[in-house]
């Protein structure tokens, strides 16, 4: 597990197609601890993927430094679209995340079986619907059992009721395995349902506009009224 | 589509094309000038018993077979080269269009000249003709390569064997099928003519003498039996691995 903290002193976009130049990020710290959810709730467009690639590791072009608590941690990331390699398979898919050896197979399976993807490991990604494609994206980051978890509106895009079981199964893996998590989301209810911290960004360029902690326990999460009394309160003092 | 409509197609196609010669001959009637396809056929076998068909279509074969290997190599390397690097693509990139007109016949006078008429000249004649072509089709492959894939290679600590292996190399495929398709067929014409300016035998020799004694039968012959090798090739080892590597498809 990892708790990391970055600071950002500069991280601009530069001008392009006629557009001008855009400052995202000017002196912006975030403390994540271990073991926590995090979400980062914000309007479309903000920079918040830019964050999550920032922390990955693969946006460098920015002044600043990201920290980890523990050495070299390993990071899942689930982006917004599942990103699988087409010609290869499901299970080949999960399986290239990870290093070699038969645990890593057995894992690589059982994490499958616990999506409902246990029929599906022989499939090539595009014969499946994008809620499949996004449960295989989301397989491939839990099993490798990382000590920090981006999630990038993994579940935009997708029926409510799709959307609903993969939060729930999400829940339950966490519950299980904790880990640090980084849930980026523009939708409210989500940031509530999920996560013991919400932080409202608002910019550009970003700020923390507000830093709530959500207080409720995993029941509590599966029932309407106690999830939208919350949001109330991010959302009001958000705006 | 089946193997066996894949075959059946193959073979509608061609049978068009005999019928418009053979009924093109019977037309022109100057057997001499152009003879009908059992003409030809009938020179194909004199060359075959003779044994002069196989030994120059082997080595015509194995020239082919190098200069190919070698300018696939070489193209594919500078192609991804240049696609990845914008400063690889700029520095060659005019190289690359100067040597993609210049004419095969001046590259392959020059390769004699400075060389010598030697078998090395011959092949790397060849090569240099097609590594343009080669290089220019996989750049757009390699400047085309996924990013997102590319970074979630990276986060996800794969391995540059394992990056290269079952990312990058999957994507380039049907540009590698491209070039190989349209390598094959030019390697072939040009090694024709590097054999009859500087090579002792060979089919692009026999032609040579041929032409001299306005034998049109065994010219054909040449062309058909190489034309034929050609068609098994593509049937036999381009398509079967397009689909291979096209399995994932929708």
């Amino acid at each position: 597990m990892s708790g990391l903290t970055v600071e950002i002193a500069d991280k601009t976009f530069p001008a392009s197609d006629g557009a001008p130049e855009r400052a995202l990020y000017r002196d912006f710290r975030l403390e994540v601890a271990d073991r926590s959810f995090v979400a980062l709730l914000g309007p479309s467009g903000l920079g918040k993927t830019t964050l999550l690639n920032i922390v990955a590791g693969v946006d460098k072009d920015f002044r600043g430094k990201v920290a980890f608590t523990s050495e070299k941690p390993r990071i899942g990331y689930a982006f917004q679209s599942p990103r699988l390699l087409p010609w290869r398979t499901v299970l080949d898919n999960v399986l290239l995340a990870l290093p070699k050896g038969r645990e890593h197979v057995e894992r690589a399976r059982a994490v499958l079986g616990e999506m409902g993807l246990g029929d599906a490991e022989r499939v090539f990604p595009e014969r499946l619907s994008l809620g499949m494609q996004r449960r295989v994206a989301l397989a491939r980051a839990f099993a490798l059992e990382p000590d920090l978890l981006l999630m990038d509106e993994p579940f935009v895009s997708l029926d409510e009721q799709t959307a609903e079981k993969l939060r729930d199964l999400l829940a339950d893996l966490i519950q299980r395995r904790p880990t640090t998590v980084l849930f980026v989301t523009h939708d409210s209810r989500e940031a509530v349902r999920l996560a013991d911290r919400v932080v409202v960004l608002a910019g550009p360029p970003v700020r923390i506009e507000r830093d709530v902690r959500v207080e409720l326990t995993p029941e509590k999460r599966r029932e309407a009224g106690d999830v939208e009394r919350v949001r109330d309160h991010v959302v009001r003092v958000a705006g | 589509m089946g193997a066996a409509s894949r075959l059946g197609w193959w073979a509608i196609s061609l049978g068009a094309f005999v019928a418009v010669w053979w009924l093109a001959a019977l037309i022109y009637a100057e057997p001499k000038l152009l003879p009908t396809p059992p003409h030809v056929l009938d020179a194909l076998l004199v060359l075959a018993k003779s044994g002069a068909l196989f030994s120059n279509l082997a080595i015509t074969l194995a020239r082919v077979a190098a200069a190919f290997l070698l300018a696939m190599s070489i193209g594919s390397a500078l192609g991804i080269l240049m696609g990845m690097s914008m400063t690889a693509d700029r520095l060659l990139g005019p190289w690359v269009v100067l040597f993609l007109n210049l004419p095969a016949l001046v590259i392959i006078m020059l390769c004699y000249v400075w060389f010598g008429l030697i078998e090395a000249a011959a092949v790397a004649a060849v090569a240099i003709n097609k590594i343009p072509n080669v290089a220019v089709t996989l750049r757009e492959g390699a400047a085309a390569l996924s990013r997102d894939l590319a970074e979630m290679a990276a986060i996800y600590r794969f391995s540059r064997w394992k990056t290269l292996r079952h990312v990058i190399l999957p994507q380039l495929a049907p540009y590698f099928a491209a070039a190989a398709r349209s390598g094959l067929a030019l390697v072939w014409k040009i090694v024709l003519v590097v054999e009859l300016l500087g090579r002792p035998n060979g089919v692009g020799f026999e032609l040579q003498t041929a032409f001299q004694l306005w034998d049109v039968a065994t010219i054909l012959a040449y062309a058909l039996a190489f034309g034929l090798i050609v068609q098994a090739i593509e049937l036999g080892v381009i398509q079967p691995w397009e689909q291979a590597v096209n399995r994932w498809r929708r």
